[in-house]
Formats: C-alpha cells, sequence, structure tokens
C-alpha cells in the first residue's frame, strides 16, 4: 500500500505550485490554468481519502467537482474574451483600472 | 412693606415701549414714597425674597433691606429715573433704539434699586455688577459709533479694576467673618481689629487691608482718582443717561456703599484718611479741567466728578451723614443741569460744542431758567440746595481733626472753581453774542413739554431739597433721618459761631467765583483768550485733562496691545492654526500612504488573501 501521506504530499505540492502560478504568472490564461491545477489538487485529495478510508464518497465528489471545474473553465475564458475585447491585452498587470 | 421691585426689564414694543416703563417706574416712585413713610414711622423693614445658595454655613439670599439710608436712595433713584423716563420720550422720540433704551432704563433702575436694599455684601456686588453692565449698554446705545463703542468699554473695563478690589475686599470679609450679611459683618468685623493677614510674606492689618480693598470698588464706580478717567467718555451716551447714571445714580453707589458700610470703615482710621484724601484730592483736580473744556456735557461731567471727591471726602471725614446729604441735592441739580445740556443739544440739532453756542437764553427760555436755577445750586448759593449739602462738609472739614483745615481750604478753593465754570457755562451758552451756525439757528426752539416738566421739577427740588438739612437743631431733617444709620450714639450739637462763620465763608467764595465768572465772561469777554496764552502751559494742562488719559495709555493700553498681538500671532497663528491644520494634513500624509495599497493588480490583492489565510492557519496550529 502506498502511505496516504505520499498522496497528500502530493496534493499539497500540487495546490502550491497552483497558487504561486495564481500569484505569479502574467498571462491570464496561465492564472486560469492554475486555478484549475488547485481544483485538480483537491480532487487528488479527495481520492486519496476516499481510498484510504474505504469510502466511496470522495471519488463520487470526484465527478462533481469536475464537472463544475468545466463549467467554471467555460465561464472564465469567456469572461477573458469579453476582457480582450475591450482592453487589448492578456497581461493581469494591465487590468488596473481599480488602482488608487 | 414690600417696595414694588423697580422695573421690568421688557423686550421691545417699538415705539410704544414708554406706555410700560413710565408707569412702571412711577409705580417704583408711589411704592419709595410709601416705604419712606413707613420707615420714618416704625423703623427697618427687612425681607427676603429667594434663598440663593447654601453652602455649609454660609447662607447668601437676595431680599430687601430698608431702613433709613435705604429710604433716601429709594426715593432718590425713583425721582430722579422716573423724570429721565419721561424726559427720554421727547428727546429719544424717533431713535431706531427707542424701545431697547427703555428695556435698558428698567434693567438700570431694577438693579440700582436692589443694590440699595441688599442686606448682604453679595447681592450688592451682583447689583453693583449690574449697573455696571447697565452703563455699558447705555453708552454704547448708538452703538454703530466707534466713540461710543470704545467709551463704554472704557467704562466697563475701568470699572472692573474697581470691582477687582471691591471683590478681594469681600473675599477677605468672608475669609475673617464667615458670613457676608451686613449685620453679621458689624458685628463681627470689630473682633479682628488688631489681626493681620499674611499675604506673600508681608503682614497686613487685616481691617485696614479689607476697607482699602472694599474702597477701590468705590474708587472705580464713583470716578475718583485714579480711576475718574471713564466718566468723561461716558458722556458720548445719550443725555438722558448721562443724567441718570453718571449723575444722580450709578455713580452715587460707591458714595451709598461707604456709608452703608461705614461701620466698617470706621474700624481703620488708615482706610479713612485715605479716602478723605482721595475725595479731596480728586474734586480739586476735576474742578481744574472743568475750567477749560468746550463740550458742555464734558464740562458737567468733571463737575460730577469734582462733587463725589466731595462726597467721598466727607465719607472719609467721619461726616458721612453730609456725603449722603450732597449726594441727594446734588442728584437733583446736577440730573437738571445734565437734562438742561439736553434740552440745549436738541435744541442745537447735536451741537454741543461752547463756542458754537451763545445768546440762547431768548430762544429757550425754560432750559435757561431752569439751567440759572441748576448753576446756582451746584456753586452752593443760599438758599439753594447745593449751598446746604456743601457748607455741611465744608463745616465737617475744618472740624476733622488736626488737618482740617487743609481739607476745608482745598474744599474752598473747588468752590470757588466750581462756581467760576458753573457761570461760564452760563455765560457762554445763554448770554453774549450768538456764534451759532446759521442752519442752526434758523430751527432752534425750546423743548417740548415732555423734556421741560423733568427740567421744572427738579429745578424745583433743586431749591427745596436743601431746606431738610437746615444746620439748625429741630430742623435738621437729613440729620434727624439719617443720624440713627450712619453715626448712632452722636447727639446734635447746638449752633456754634463757627458754623456762621464758615457758612458766611462758603457765600463769600461762591459769590467770588460767580462774580469772577462774570467778569470774564460777559464784561471782558476777550479775557479767556489773553489769560489763557500767557498761562499756556497751565491751560494745555486743563485742557487735556492733565494728560491722565495718555498716561495709561502709555502704561497700560499699549503695552496690553502689544502682548496680546504677541500672544496672538505665536499662539494663535503658529501653535494652534497649526495643529489645527497639521491634523488635516497628517491625515492626508496617511491616506497618500495607504493608497499604495490599492494598487489595482489583481495578483496584490491574491498575495494578500494567501498571506492572511497562511498565517490564520499556523497561529491556529500553534495554539492547538
Amino acid at each position: 500500500m502506498v502511505p496516504l501521506s505520499y498522496y497528500v504530499i502530493l496534493s499539497t505540492v500540487v495546490f502550491l505550485i497552483g497558487v504561486v502560478g495564481v500569484l505569479i504568472r502574467r498571462n491570464i490564461i496561465i492564472i486560469l490554468l492554475s486555478i484549475e491545477l488547485m481544483l485538480n489538487a483537491a480532487n487528488i485529495n479527495f481520492v486519496a481519502f476516499s481510498h484510504y478510508l474505504q469510502n466511496i464518497n470522495g471519488q463520487v465528489f470526484v465527478f462533481f467537482v469536475l464537472t463544475v471545474a468545466a463549467a467554471e473553465v467555460v465561464v472564465g475564458l469567456a469572461i477573458i474574451i469579453a476582457l480582450y475585447r475591450g482592453k487589448t491585452t492578456v497581461y493581469i498587470e494591465n487590468i488596473n483600472l481599480m488602482k488608487g | 412693606m414690600v417696595i414694588g421691585l423697580g422695573d421690568l426689564f421688557g423686550r421691545g414694543f417699538g415705539p410704544r415701549a414708554h406706555w410700560i416703563a413710565v408707569p412702571a417706574v412711577f409705580g417704583s416712585l408711589l411704592f419709595s414714597l410709601i416705604a419712606f413713610g413707613s420707615v420714618l414711622s416704625g423703623g427697618p423693614h427687612d425681607l427676603t425674597l429667594y434663598t440663593w445658595a447654601v453652602s455649609g454655613t454660609f447662607q447668601a439670599s437676595i431680599g430687601i433691606h430698608v431702613d433709613a439710608l435705604t429710604a433716601v436712595m429709594l426715593l432718590l433713584v425713583t425721582i430722579v429715573s422716573s423724570l429721565v423716563h419721561l424726559y427720554t420720550v421727547g428727546y429719544m422720540h424717533g431713535d431706531r433704539g427707542y424701545a431697547r433704551f427703555f428695556a435698558y432704563l428698567g434693567l438700570f433702575t431694577f438693579s440700582m434699586l436692589m443694590l440699595v436694599t441688599a442686606a448682604n455684601l453679595l447681592q450688592l456686588y451682583i447689583f453693583w455688577e449690574a449697573v455696571g453692565l447697565c452703563s455699558y449698554l447705555l453708552i454704547a446705545h448708538w452703538y454703530e459709533r466707534p466713540p461710543a463703542a470704545a467709551a463704554a468699554t472704557k467704562a466697563f473695563v475701568v470699572n472692573r479694576v474697581g470691582d477687582f478690589g471691591f471683590a478681594l475686599g469681600i473675599f477677605l470679609v468672608f475669609r475673617l467673618v464667615g458670613s457676608l450679611d451686613y449685620d453679621k459683618v458689624f458685628a463681627e468685623l470689630p473682633k479682628h481689629a488688631g489681626e493681620t493677614i499674611s499675604i506673600a510674606g508681608f503682614d497686613l492689618p487685616a481691617v485696614t487691608l479689607i476697607a482699602l480693598l472694599l474702597f477701590m470698588g468705590a474708587v472705580g464706580k464713583s470716578a475718583q482718582l485714579p480711576l475718574h478717567v471713564w466718566l468723561p467718555d461716558a458722556m458720548e451716551g445719550p443725555t438722558p443717561i448721562s443724567a441718570l447714571i453718571h449723575a444722580a445714580t450709578m455713580v452715587t453707589a460707591g458714595v451709598f456703599m461707604i456709608a452703608r458700610l461705614i461701620p466698617i470703615f470706621n474700624l481703620s482710621a488708615a482706610a479713612m484718611d485715605v479716602i478723605a484724601t482721595t475725595g479731596a484730592v480728586t474734586a480739586l483736580f476735576a474742578a481744574t479741567i472743568a475750567l477749560t473744556q468746550n463740550d458742555i456735557k464734558r464740562i458737567v461731567a468733571y463737575s460730577t466728578v469734582s462733587q463725589l471727591g466731595y462726597m467721598v471726602m466727607a465719607c472719609g471725614l467721619g461726616a458721612s451723614i453730609g456725603g449722603i446729604f450732597h449726594l441727594l441735592t446734588h442728584g437733583a441739580f446736577k440730573a437738571l443741569l445734565f437734562l438742561g445740556c439736553g434740552s440745549v443739544i436738541h435744541a442745537m440739532a447735536g451741537e454741543q460744542d461752547l463756542r458754537k453756542m451763545g445768546g440762547l437764553k431768548s430762544r429757550l427760555p425754560v432750559t435757561y431758567v431752569t439751567f440759572y436755577i441748576g448753576a446756582l445750586a451746584l456753586a452752593g448759593i443760599p438758599p439753594l440746595a447745593g449751598f446746604f449739602s456743601k457748607d455741611e462738609i465744608l463745616y465737617r472739614a475744618l472740624l476733622s481733626g488736626e488737618v482740617g483745615i487743609v481739607f476745608y481750604g482745598v474744599g474752598a478753593v473747588t468752590s470757588f472753581l466750581t462756581a467760576f465754570y458753573s457761570f461760564r457755562l452760563i455765560y457762554t451758552v445763554f448770554h453774549g453774542p450768538s456764534r451759532v451756525d446759521p442752519k442752526v439757528a434758523a430751527s432752534l426752539h425750546e423743548s417740548p413739554s415732555v423734556m421741560t416738566i423733568p427740567l421744572i421739577v427738579l429745578a424745583v427740588l433743586s431749591v427745596t431739597v436743601g431746606w431738610a438739612g437746615l444746620p439748625i437743631p429741630g430742623l435738621n431733617g437729613i440729620a434727624a433721618i439719617l443720624g440713627p444709620v450712619l453715626a448712632p450714639g452722636e447727639t446734635t450739637e447746638p449752633v456754634s459761631g463757627l458754623l456762621w462763620l464758615v457758612m458766611a465763608g462758603s457765600v463769600a467764595v461762591s459769590l467770588a467765583g460767580w462774580m469772577a465768572a462774570r467778569y470774564f465772561y460777559l464784561t471782558r469777554p476777550e479775557l479767556p483768550k489773553q489769560w489763557a496764552a500767557r498761562a499756556a502751559a497751565l491751560y494745555r494742562l486743563s485742557l487735556n485733562k492733565w494728560y491722565v488719559d495718555e498716561l495709561y495709555d502709555r502704561l497700560f493700553v499699549r503695552p496690553t496691545t502689544r502682548l496680546a498681538d504677541r500672544l496672538w500671532r505665536t499662539v494663535d497663528v503658529r501653535t494652534i492654526d497649526e495643529a489645527v491644520n497639521g491634523v488635516g494634513g497628517s491625515t492626508l500624509a496617511g491616506a497618500r500612504i495607504l493608497r499604495l495599497l490599492q494598487s489595482g493588480q489583481l495578483q496584490h490583492y491574491a498575495l494578500v488573501m494567501m498571506v492572511g489565510t497562511f498565517v490564520i492557519l499556523t497561529v491556529y496550529l500553534i495554539v492547538r
């Protein structure tokens, strides 16, 4: 058996990579990608615990999360395209109307 | 028996205001007459109206105490106030502040009546201040005129200097006696006669200190040297109030206070000497100034200062009966003279300079006759009132001790000067060729009867009031009434040869003054200018009031103004304004820093959120 801690560490690392990505990357689409990473890290966590606790609920929940994630990405991309139409930029540092 | 408590201090009713004020004050007059009769037959009355302050063993109440002294003062105040009210109806007709004038007149009369009926030092002081306030309000009646506003401020501030001493005196009395009621103070204070009070390392005799401090109040209120400077400038106010407050009533409050508190002053011979000397010096000093003034109201004002000096001197020499007697007669003829001036000013359409008058006797007959009577009374010509009261003072002065002759001498010289300037006034204003401006001369007319009736009444009083104090035993009503209050235990003396001598001397001096004035202003009118030119320095000294005002300006006014200016610039502008602006400035600076948080960069906000979350988690884990 693979120890649970390995899966949790993996999930944490992936999550942190996602967080750092949100905070550091300039391209909005990469940020969206990083958000997806965070989501999937949570999924890894779900599955790991589901296997560890021998309870199928975790894996069922992952289905729901993945579905919602997909819908969310659709909405996110739609917003980015609307933003691009107005500002012709994908770099987040240029979206600063709320400055000051 | 209750006296009608003076007037209401009503609000403006417009041009019909006199319908409230005049009946009210005449009602007070009626009550004063009743009170007078009651006191004569029955004795003093007391009535406590309102217990104001109770603190431990100290109790102060507002009430009425009427004895003989109070009763005669009540009569004086109500009679003169009633006549002035009547006179005002004519004099202030059409004035924009007509109703306000009557309101303040009523407030003043009320305050003065409460002052004289006080039974304790606290009530005395309260209404002492109140009459000072009314003086301020009334002098500045035409407040848009800068000289009037300045004169009112000067009057109040100078008065306040005296009141400062007065208050200190009252505090000391309380410290020694524990009460401010007259009867308790009179009974207890003699027991402290030898004590000293330690102040700033000096041991000062307590009772003398009290007497001197209380006298300071009288110096301010009754315009004695050195606090006399406000009275001549107070002539900026309308003439009716010059007659009421600055001749007959408010300024006499100082003399009244000395008489009322004579048991205190009697305990200190040193204080009495100071009082007598101050009075004598003031009398002479003011008379010398009155000789050269050209404004008719100022002449009468300096005359008032001089006569007040007589009264103060009398009280200081132990002749407070004489002082009060002179107060009463002076109230009559001085009010008459002021109202007469008002009549002249009214006829001359506001002109007050006697160099622009002359020959008015034919155009203003009633004014002329009554004014003449007033001048005769002031100069001390028998059988008018001024003679008897002034003579009483001179006689007592002579008898008052080793230096009595000095006081008599000062009094006699002042008498000569008084007669001189009184008739100088008469001859330059009413006699001789007319120097009146032609435009004004065309509208010269005698005053309406609301103004002339008070003049006539006062003229009658100026003649008759003196007869209440004839120095013949059995006929001396004044001594009979006031004696028990002011000089208990003294018996009336028989008429002595010295008295006739003094009377003859007084008449001679007064007549000499009169004849001198006649010579200088009627017979040889070119003489005054020649004499003025030859004694130019003295003339200038007199005309410029001995430069006292200029001295005070240099000593007090300018340094204070400079200090105030400096304080304003460093404290007010630099410190306080900087502090207030600084609050605004620092708020702006803080905001400028905080604004850096609002970068508009999404990732900055996300970073802050993450950091915050991790901090909370860490703290949570550690606490667990």
